[in-house]
């Protein structure tokens, strides 16, 4: 498949779940792209998303993406713009239907194909690949799986490309996925259109460092950057566009009717973003070297990105599996001038020696002072003496006992009253309670994982 | 003379896990070598002690005129185990460029004039 020239444009319209709303919708609206792509998926969302499944046997996916896509969908349809997206969480069959359904309401019966990925979800295939000897040992400490077995909540393989290039040959407007890698949410299109082959190796890490740029969104176009942040238009932030070519070479840019800003240091903020070791950034389609990636500005919002080198693909697929470990709650306060950091430490000893006495253990308590160092510790130096105000923010956590953290969120109202004076910015009851969910990096062999994927007519 | 690296270079940071990635980049290219020079790995985890005690890794992106520090250990749990306000490592950008380094006092012209690290 070729268009003009070859160029294909994929647009980044979601980085998180959570993300601008407006986004997707702006990126289809505001100029020619050829591809949408939306990454919902951070490994904390794929165990929110399996408690809400647990629920409710329809829920687990993104649920913001079925409003969405009636949004934009017919808009999609007709400018011939494909969408691809993880949105399908931990149930992406229930996702299709809600889409199908979408298709059906906004005039598109039998004008739209949606496509569907499953096999990522290992949740109910752990004891058998268990009992056949595939060990899911934690990748950082070698330990087994068996010993937090009984508190997992979620397993899923992350999947390549491949499945969603099939959908695409298999003409799907929307693609919707469950644990795909961020990254071949947007090089996907590239092996379809280019007609890229699996061992392709540099094409595909071009291909993986564009989707590194576009997985985070505005990060790449003046979000959070560094360099001169006040002159960047956070309103009306445009979301990145790669424009990719056959030979892998592609450039970086943004809607220019958009606000935002795509420089060499905006897009380079984006490559480190989450980065390991630069000489390994592993995919189950290649493995990428970012320190063969060349930079160049090419003009007002254009940055051309060339030269990037991958190496063959391992034989595995990571798992992240999400288990229960635990509980934790924040208590907050806020104390004004005068001496308001000296209050909010005197409040600080208050609740510990109240939970003292209550001979409640936890195996965390940690103190910030929001406003006098929270965030750079000592690196801040100390507080200036004559602060407005200070918050106090006390966490608890505990591995075992929820009942210890549920009796410290009844200490900190208390200190309203029966504290150091001018506390405030008490509004929302008590602290909440909350599930720790922990991550256990696993890798499977590639055999063992089996995608399927689905295109069905609307 | 000295500066603070905030002059010379900008950064980013985030999360994996409990670990911590700072990148830090170079502003224009005459830093980098001062960067490379100055900001060892040993020099980054004693910077960060009150923060991590944890092992810190270092590489180099001559590329990119930039390097990624990985600091292990960093985030007290990471994900929604950490009770840190920044839990994900996402100030730590920032915190790196309070680091004061030594510069040529050749290269003092170039800290004015803005920072247009499109001028490559």
């Amino acid at each position: 498949m070729s268009r003009d020239g070859g160029i294909v444009r994929i647009a980044s319209g979601q980085g998180f779940w959570g993300d601008w709303l407006e986004a997707p919708a702006r990126q289809v609206a505001a100029g020619p792209i050829d591809y949408l792509v939306m990454d919902y998926l951070a490994e904390v969302t794929m165990s929110i998303l399996q408690k809400q499944r647990n629920r409710d046997a329809s829920r687990g996916y993104a649920r913001d993406f079925v409003p969405l896509m009636k949004r934009i969908l017919p808009d999609c349809v007709d400018k011939g713009i494909r969408v691809v997206a993880n949105a399908g969480g931990v149930n992406p069959l229930s996702c299709r239907d809600e889409v199908l359904e979408v298709a059906r309401e906004t005039g598109l019966s039998g004008a739209a194909r949606i496509g569907v990925i499953t096999g990522d979800d290992l949740l109910e295939r752990l004891d058998e690949l268990l009992a056949a000897g595939i060990e899911l040992r934690n990748m950082e400490t070698d330990e087994p799986l068996e010993k937090v077995r009984e508190k997992i909540q979620s397993a899923n393989a992350y999947l390549g490309a491949e499945p969603m290039v099939e959908a695409l040959r298999g003409g799907a407007d929307v693609i919707i996925a469950g644990r795909t890698t961020d990254t071949a949410l947007t090089y996907a299109p590239m092996m379809f259109e280019h007609g890229w082959k699996a061992e392709d190796w540099d094409k595909l890490a071009a291909g993986v460092v564009a989707g590194h740029i576009n997985e985070c969104g505005a990060q790449a176009t003046g979000g959070n950057t560094g360099v001169d942040w006040r002159s960047v238009d956070y309103v009306d932030i445009g979301y990145p566009i790669i424009e990719s070519r056959p030979d892998g070479d592609f450039i970086v840019t943004k809607h220019e009717s958009l606000g935002g800003r795509v420089t060499v240091a905006t897009v380079t903020e984006q490559l480190l973003y989450e980065m390991g070791d630069p000489s390994e950034y592993i995919t189950p389609d290649c493995i990428a070297d970012f320190r063969s990636i060349q930079l160049e500005h090419e003009g007002t919002d254009r940055v051309r990105v060339h030269g990037v080198k991958g190496a063959p693909a391992t034989d595995m697929l990571k798992v992240s599996i999400s288990y229960l470990a635990g509980y934790k709650a924040v208590g907050r306060m806020v104390y004004s001038w005068p001496d308001a950091f000296e209050k909010a430490r005197a409040a600080d000893r208050t609740i510990r020696g109240r939970l003292d006495r209550l001979g409640l253990r936890f195996d965390e308590i940690r103190t910030e002072y929001l406003g006098a160092g929270a965030c750079h510790g000592s690196l801040a130096g100390p507080p200036d003496p004559d602060l407005p105000e200070v918050e106090l923010r006390i966490g608890v956590k505990h591995s075992e006992d929820r009942h210890h953290v549920e009796r410290f969120t009844r200490e900190i109202p208390s200190l309203i009253l029966a504290g150091p004076p001018t506390a405030t910015g008490f509004g929302g009851g008590r602290p909440r309670v909350q599930d720790m969910v922990a991550y256990w990096p696993a890798l499977i062999p590639k055999t063992q994982v089996t995608p399927r994927v689905e295109v069905q007519v609307a | 003379m000295r500066v603070r690296l905030l002059q010379i270079a900008h950064a980013r940071s985030g999360d994996k896990g409990d670990t911590a990635n700072v990148g830090l980049i170079a502003l224009k290219p005459e830093f980098y070598p001062v960067i490379i020079k100055e900001v060892t790995c040993d020099r980054v985890k004693e910077h960060f002690r009150s923060i991590s005690q944890g092992p810190v890794e270092c590489f180099e992106l001559p590329n990119l005129r930039a390097m990624n520090f990985l600091l292990h250990n960093a985030l007290g749990g990471g994900g929604t185990l950490s009770l840190r306000t920044d839990a994900q490592g996402k100030t730590l950008s920032a915190a790196l460029l309070r680091m004061e380094v030594e510069i040529p006092d050749e290269l003092a012209p170039l800290l004015e004039g803005g920072v247009d690290s499109d001028a490559d």
